[in-house]
Order: structure tokens, then sequence, then C-alpha cells
């Protein structure tokens, strides 16, 4: 599809076109391109339809569906849907259905949106190519022996791809940016407790947080204020609506200053920080004033995350014991059951991170580990207040390379690890942040832009991805 | 209680009592908070830890806990919830929301009935867990062929009162808990039912020779009553010294209380020693309640116990027997206080208003609550006037319980007219005509026949002479020489 979601909502909302006939279009799509991309692990054809057929109903009446009017939609198989298998690509979510609606689905729903189905992801949203998952890795629509990135690759995948216009992910590391880089697609990550947690099944919870994966920086400002705002079910949730951001894509950056970040250019792929520093030209060319800045507390960042992350985790994925739903595996008593369970149920990799996150936790451990991971993170959003005491925004990769090949890094975690390297510090530190495409890499991989601002500095961060991304279409 | 400790040796005990709080609903979600519905009807994906769901905390738990620092005089101070990481088939997220290195009270104390302090290090929030049922086989965990799960009780509030180390005694023990239930009552902030398991405490019990450092503590589970409470810790303490008496070295451990054996004993160990993994909670944000919220609920609780004991002390007119001491501790722990309180504002004799309500009121507790204080308060004047005998009183009082009514219609219904001095003067004389040789005795000295000649005038007159008003009178006739 290559129409924005605000133009199709725009004639369905009209009457101009029925929504019956975007959502038809989306599976037509998908059910000629996804069985090489593989990028959703359930389609809910029929209820998209019954969905659909309610919009029109509703125009047909002279109602107003909302903001997001027809507009098909995938989410990540991380975000509960009713009655819908969510299962986080894990073995030990087999069968296992919500009887509940994430908040970002309900508002989604609310607001016309059709969920066409659920995305591929690394199990439990750790990994970052998609190839932790139980049901086999997402393509790259670029190139279809390429990794989409991760965790969400399912989601950036389907819009990449022109399946769906829009698709929601979750970004704990930069979840949502690393594969929005790889496939060429604007992936947002907003200001930790901007959009509700409820109903995501939970990573890392003090990092976690939901975002639109889309094809214009416009589609995800539209989609965060549809899904932003105070919900009380999420006591991190801030107090406060969602940020207006749609008005400020088209500002322009005329007297905005903005820190190239060192740390995210310096010792990249070739290909990649060349790119970066064209739209810097760029941005400085529609107005703005650049200049480098070195944040060298980033440089332990990946580090600190890689504790904090898998501590929360190791907590966090305990609950899948075999008790209550999903996978069980028999044994001779209880223990031996939650074992078995958790044997079968959970990949390699995430048994990794349960084993790095419990030793982190445990007495004897803690204070080394976690305790100081925990200041290292502190550091990390010290360093960023520096830096926003002299920029209004930061600028940098998204990505220290183009999407590699499917399994050029599964036999070495470690490397793997270090495609974070340029998202995590925006995480550690609950910074807003947005990957823009710009440009390709030479050999047709697309390359990401990444820009930061201070907390809750997202109107600001959308003027920038704008001019980004005007940018970016006029260098075609 | 008989505790007496081999000469030198000391106890020293530690409570950690666990009280459900008295709220609507759940800690961290709007599920009802009730005891004894069907099993796993009050669930939701919250208290059911399902994937997604977030924990929000109750507002009215918070207060309730504050309640309780309030009561003990703690520090309510900013707090924070950690997670305590274990494995647990009844816990449904595989770890409890609890507080740790920062409660919401810190610090405090209770006043034993007795005027003995007893330190409080902690009372803190924290949720309970689910409840396991083993089902066939031997019906112990071991043995069981499978396991019933209720999770009605997951995520129902829980405060955590832990004491310092300053009991001393099984009955300082008793004391402390029945004192900590009464506030817990009088607080609003739980009904304190040990039966029903609202109130759960565990015993920290270790020995020393007296001016000797602390011993070897072990902690003792499953204390469901008072009773058991008392047993469990003598039972204990006589078991540490026996053994440290030998020669041996108290381990350790926890204990479990095995009621009909009158012991403790080890329960199974653990193959590894307890790691919880404890982090802070990063679904919840900190507690910091502001001074205007704290003083809003101190000023919505009610007098504590010990002011209450002091109120109704001071009814009394003067210092009170040991016997009235345990009758104010036991009315304000029934909480029937008040009913002494409102007989005594309307002109009944404070000490006897004490005495009916501590044995003949608390006696059907449940029915207290309809007894019209006015109609309490004219019939202890009754007795007091000498109008009624302390037997008929009572009998009065018992119908005035199960059914109402106006004491005075209610005596006469009975036949307990009151005897005028001269009817009872003439039945006495009769009664003295009618037994002259014991008359003789007692003219004589022989205080032993007063109770055959007391017997007898009751006799005579139906019961509605009155003891006390028939024994001056034979006083008098003694001293009068007739």
């Amino acid at each position: 599809m290559s129409a924005t979601a605000a133009e199709l909502a725009a004639t369905v909302r009209t009457g101009a076109r029925r929504a019956r006939d975007v959502v038809e279009e989306s599976l037509a799509a998908i059910a000629a391109g996804d069985p090489e991309i593989h990028a959703f692990l359930e389609v809910l054809d029929d209820d998209a339809r019954a969905r659909a057929d309610a919009i029109d109903r509703a125009v047909a009446a002279g109602e107003d569906p909302g903001p997001l009017a027809g507009v098909p939609v995938a989410l990540k198989d991380n975000l509960c849907t009713r009655g819908v298998p969510t299962t986080c690509s894990s073995r030990i979510l087999a069968g296992w259905r919500p009887p509940y609606d994430a908040t970002v689905v309900e508002r989604l729903g609310a607001a016309g949106a059709v969920v066409i189905g659920k995305t591929n992801m690394d199990e439990f949203a750790m990994g970052s190519s998609t190839e932790n998952s139980c049901s086999g890795p997402t393509r790259n629509p670029h190139g279809h022996d390429r990794v989409p990135g991760g965790s969400s690759g399912g989601s950036a995948a389907a819009v990449a791809a022109g399946f769906v216009p829009l698709a929601l992910g979750s970004d704990t590391g930069g979840s949502i940016r690393q594969p929005a880089a790889f496939c060429g697609v604007v992936g947002m990550k907003p200001t930790y407790g901007t959009v509700s947690r409820y109903g995501l099944v939970a990573f890392a919870s003090s990092l976690d947080q939901i975002g639109p994966l889309t094809n214009s920086v416009a589609d995800a400002a539209l989609v965060l204020e549809v899904i932003g705002g105070h919900d009380r079910c999420d006591s991190t949730s801030l107090p406060q609506p969602a940020p207006e951001v749609v008005v400020a894509v088209e500002r322009g950056v005329e007297g905005v200053r903005i820190g190239l970040v060192s740390e995210l250019v310096d010792g990249l792929a070739p290909a990649v920080s060349g790119r970066v520093r064209e739209a810097a030209l760029a941005l400085e060319a529609a107005g703005a004033s650049v200049e480098e800045v070195s944040i060298p507390q980033f440089r332990y960042g990946l580090a600190a995350y890689y504790l904090i992350a898998p501590a929360e985790a190791s907590s966090n994925l305990a609950r899948f014991d075999g008790v209550r739903y999903g996978l069980r595996v028999d044994g001779p008593d209880v223990a031996a059951m939650n074992v078995a369970s958790r044997t079968a149920g959970f990949g390699a990799e995430v048994k990794r991170r349960i084993m790095l996150g419990t030793y982190a936790l445990s007495a004897g451990y803690y204070d080394a580990y976690y305790a100081k991971a925990q200041r290292v993170r502190t550091l990390v959003a010290d360093g960023f207040a520096y830096a926003y005491s002299k920029f209004d925004a930061l600028l940098g990769a998204t990505t220290p390379t183009t999407a590699f090949a499917l399994g050029e890094h599964t036999a070495d975690p470690l490397s793997m690890y270090l495609s974070d390297v340029c998202t995590v510090p925006a995480s550690l530190a609950g910074n807003p942040a947005i990957s823009v495409p710009f440009g390709d890499d030479g050999a047709g991989l697309p390359v990401g832009v990444q820009a930061m601002t201070p907390a809750l500095g997202e109107p600001m961060l959308f003027a920038v991805a704008g001019a980004l991304e005007r940018a970016a279409k006029a260098d075609r | 209680m008989t505790e007496t400790l081999p000469a030198g040796w000391e106890v020293v005990i530690g409570l950690e009592v666990h009280c459900e709080l008295a709220t609507t609903t759940k800690l961290f979600c709007g599920c009802l908070n009730a005891f004894g519905n069907e099993p796993n009807t009050n669930i939701c994906p919250v208290c059911l830890g399902l994937p997604g769901s977030l924990p929000v905390l109750n507002r009215q738990a918070v207060e309730l806990a504050m309640r309780i620092g309030t009561a003990l005089h703690s520090a309510i101070s900013p707090s924070t919830f950690h997670r305590k990481n274990y494995f647990y088939p009844d816990m449904p997220k595989d770890f409890q929301i609890s507080q740790y290195d920062a409660p919401i009270n810190r610090g405090g104390r209770l006043e034993l009935p007795d005027g003995t302090e007893v330190g409080i290090e902690r009372a803190h929030l924290e949720e309970d867990t689910g409840k396991t049922t083993h089902v066939g086989g031997s019906g112990r965990i071991g043995g069981a062929d499978y396991a019933l799960v209720d999770y009605n009780r997951a995520g129902v509030p829980l405060v955590e009162i832990v004491s310092a180390p300053d009991i001393r005694s099984a009955a300082q023990a008793r004391a402390y808990a029945g004192e900590l239930r009464a506030i817990l009552v009088a607080t609003g902030s739980s009904d304190g039912r040990m039966e029903e398991g609202s109130m759960r405490v565990d015993a920290n019990v270790s020995v020393r020779r007296e001016g000797e450092p602390f011993g070897t503590r072990c902690e003792i589970k499953n204390l469901n009553s008072m009773r058991s409470l008392g047993r469990a810790i003598e039972f204990e303490t006589a078991r540490q010294i026996a053994l440290v008496e030998a020669g041996g070295r108290v381990v350790q451990e926890t204990r479990h209380w095995e009621e009909g054996r009158g012991e403790t004993l080890p329960m199974r160990s653990k193959e590894e020693a307890d790691d919880y993994r404890y982090f802070p909670e990063p679904d919840l944000v900190p507690l910091d309640p502001d001074a205007v919220w704290q003083a809003g609920v101190a000023a919505a609780m009610g007098p504590l116990p010990a002011d209450r004991r002091a109120a109704l002390i001071g009814l009394l007119g003067s210092a009170p027997t040991p016997a009235q001491t345990e009758q104010v501790r036991s009315v304000v722990a029934s909480d029937l206080d008040a009913l002494v309180v409102a007989a005594a504002e309307r002109g009944a004799p404070a000490t006897l208003a004490l005495v009916r309500t501590a044995n003949e009121v608390a006696a059907v507790a449940g029915r207290a609550g309809s007894l019209d204080p006015g109609a309490f308060a004219r019939l202890l004047a009754l007795e007091a006037g000498g109008e009624l005998s302390a037997t008929q009183s009572k009998e009065v009082l018992a119908e005035l319980l199960v059914s109402g009514g106006d004491p005075g219609e209610i005596a006469r219904r009975l036949g307990f007219e009151a005897m005028d001095a001269g009817a009872l003067h003439a039945a006495i004389d009769r009664v003295l005509a009618e037994h002259p040789a014991d008359w003789e005795r007692f003219l004589a000295g022989e205080d032993k026949v007063r109770g055959f000649l007391i017997g007898a005038v009751k006799k005579a007159t139906a019961n509605q002479a009155d003891p006390g008003t028939v024994n001056a009178r034979l006083n008098e006739l003694r001293a009068g020489g007739r």
C-alpha cells in the first residue's frame, strides 16, 4: 500500500473510499507477499473485514469513525488482543488468548483503525534480527537474504513491504528504531510514560515503550496522538494528554540547535556515517545550526542495558511457569513441571537473558552488576542533560550498519548485541527518539538517521524528523 | 500459663504479624477483597498476573497502613515497592510485590496493657498470595495427587508488622498479639481474625543465659490462635534450653507448630538458601504521603485501645483492682467499652456496668449491639438500689439482650417484685423463728451458718430477697442482740 495512513483515513471518512476496499487491498498484499517475507504470525481476515464493514456503516450513517478510519494496522505480537492469540513468538505462550485488549489496541480501535494481524518478533522482544522467533525469521523486504532488524522486525517489514501503512512495535533498547532503519521506514520511541504499557507483555518494564512504525513522519505523529496520553491502568503513565505533534511535522528547523553526536557517527559503517553527515548538512541547509558534540557516557550504555534489561526480564518472565496458561510439560512435581515447561517453552536467547538477569540480581552480585548498571544509567542521563543544555535536538545514526545477512550474527550473541549501541542511550534515559530513512548504503539497503530530544520533547523531535524526511525525499 | 524457665535463662522473642487490610478491593486491582467466596471468582488479569497486566496501588490500602503506623507511633515515610522473586504456584507472577528497604512505616512502639513497651521495627505493605489445597494421596505437599489453587486471596493487601526482639515470655507474646489485634480492630484497618487467617503470627524465638548476647533464633510458623502462639513459644523455649544445656547448638531454621502433637518440627529444608533477588518494582512509582494526607488519616482515626482503657478506668473513680483491670482490657478488646461509658453517662454505677458488660454482655457479644444503653443503665440502677438482686438482675439482662424492652417491666413479668424493707424484715424474722438452733449458733459468732440463713431467706421469698440486704440485716440483728 503506497498511500499513507492519513490519506487513507481521509478518503474513508469522506466516503470516497470504503474501508472494506482498503482492508481487502491490505489482505491481498499480505496474501501475495507474506509467504516470502513472513511478517505476520496471524492474519485476522474475517475480523478485519467485519470491522471494516462496521466502519463503512458508520460513515454511511453520518458518523465519524475517527482519525484512523479504516486504516489497516499490524500489531507486534506482544500486544494483548482480546480473544486473539498473543504469543510473543514464544512456544511458551502457545494457545494463549488474552481476555483483554492492550490500552493501545483499544485506542487504535476507538480511532477507527482496523487490526489486520499480529507480527513476528524476536521472542519476548529479545533480539535485534527477528531470528529469535519460534516461528522462524522475517525477511527484509529490501533484500530477502537480510534480516529486518528486531525485535519489531515483523512490524517494520509489514510496513516496508506495503502490507499495511502502519504498525505498532515496542522499543526497549531500540526494538522499534533499529528495524525501522533496516527496513527503510519511520520508527518512533516516545518518552517513557507517554504511551500506556497496559497490555504490552513486559520485557524490561523500566525501558519498554510502545510506538509507531510508518511510511511517513506525519503518520507516526498521528498515531502517537491516538495512542498517547495518560492511562490509569499504568502507574508509570504520565498524568498528561498525548503530545501535540501532528502540527510540529511541518514546522521546520529554522534556528534549531542540533548536536551531532560523535559517538553515533564515528566508527560506524562508512555508508551509514556518510548518510548521517549528509543529514546534518541538510538540516543546516534548512536553517538549523549543527555542531558536533561528544557524549562519552554513551560508551557504557550498552553494558548497563544488558544488565538492567535482563534483570527485569528474569523477573517479568517468571510467571511463564506452566501453571496458569500457555505451554505445560508435566513433571513428577510442581518444580519439575516448572522446569520442564520453561525448558521446552523458551528459546536459547530468552534463556540466556534469564540466566544473565538472575545472576545480576543475585545476593552478592546485585551491587556489582544491577546497582552499578543503574548508576551508569544515571550517568548516561547526565550525559544527555549536558548535551541538551546546549542543543535542542541530537542527531546520529540509528544503527552501526545497514541490515545484516540472515544468520550473520546468530552464532555470536555479543556481536548481535552491538547492533543496539546507537539506540540504547535514549532508552536508558527514557527520552524520545525517532529513526527516519535517509537514503541507502549504495547497495540498496536503507540507512536510518536517528533524532533525539529531551524527555517530553516530542514536538521538537517531530519538527526535526519532518525536516529530515523532506531533505531525504529532495535528495532522491 | 506455666512458664518457669530454669534459673539463669532468658527467652528472647520477636513477632512478625501479617494482617489482611479491611479494604473493599485488592492492593493492585479492582477485585473484591472478600473471604469465603467461591474459588477463583474475585480475579482479573492483574491479580492473576496475566502477561501485559500492570499493578495500580489502592489508595485505601495505603491509608489503612498509615492508620496502623500512626497507632504504633511509627514514622510514616517515603517508601518504594520491591519484587521478591520465588516460584510458587499460588503466586501468580512468581514474584511478590512487597516493601523492602523503604517501608511506609518505620520504627514505632506498642505498649502492652501492663505498661511494657515493645519496639516496632517496621510495618510495611505487601500483597498476599493465593491459597493452595493439596488433594489426594497423603494430602501433604509431597504426597498429594494434585493441588487446587484459589486466587481469590492473591493480591489482597497485607501489612507485615515486625516487632523488635523485646518480648521476654510466652505470656507477653500473647499480650502483644492481643493488643495488636485490638489496635487493628479499633483503627478499622483489619478484622484481626486469626481463625480466618486475616491475622497471622510468626514467632522468632531464641534463648540465652542472662547477660549473654542473643542466641540463634528459630522462626515458628503455623500459629493459628493465641493458644498455639503461647504453647509453641513455651515448647520451643524448653526445647532450645534443653538442647543447649545438653551441650548442643540451636540451628537457625524455620519450624512448624504441630498443634496436635504439641511440638515444633523443622520444616522440610530447602535444597539451597533463599535468594529472593529483591529489586525495585519498575511498574510502580514511589509513594510519599504528604503531611496533609497523613494528618487527614490521623484525624479520621478513633481513640486507640490504650486511650479507651484509660477512659474506662477514669470512670471507675478509684484505682482498679486486678479483676477490674482485666475486665477493662477484655471490654475494650471486644469493642464493648462504649456500652459501659453510655450506661455510666445515664447514671449506672461504672463498676457495675463494667462487670456486667465484661461477663454477661460479652458472653453474647453478637447481641451487644442491640442492647439499649438506656435500658441497661436503668437495670443497673435497679440492682444498685437493691430493688433487684444480682441474680435477678442477670436474668433480666439476659432477657433484655434477647428481646429488649423495659427492665422494670421484665422484672415484674418475671415476678421480681422488689421487697419493701418491712416485708423483708418480716420474712427474715419468720425464717429465724423456724431455725432457732442455727440462729443461736450465728449469734454465738459461728459465721459458717450465715450462708445457710441467707439461702433460707431467699428460698422463703422465692429469690426476691437480695442476699446483700439480707446479710446486712443479719449483721444488724446480731449487733443489736435481737
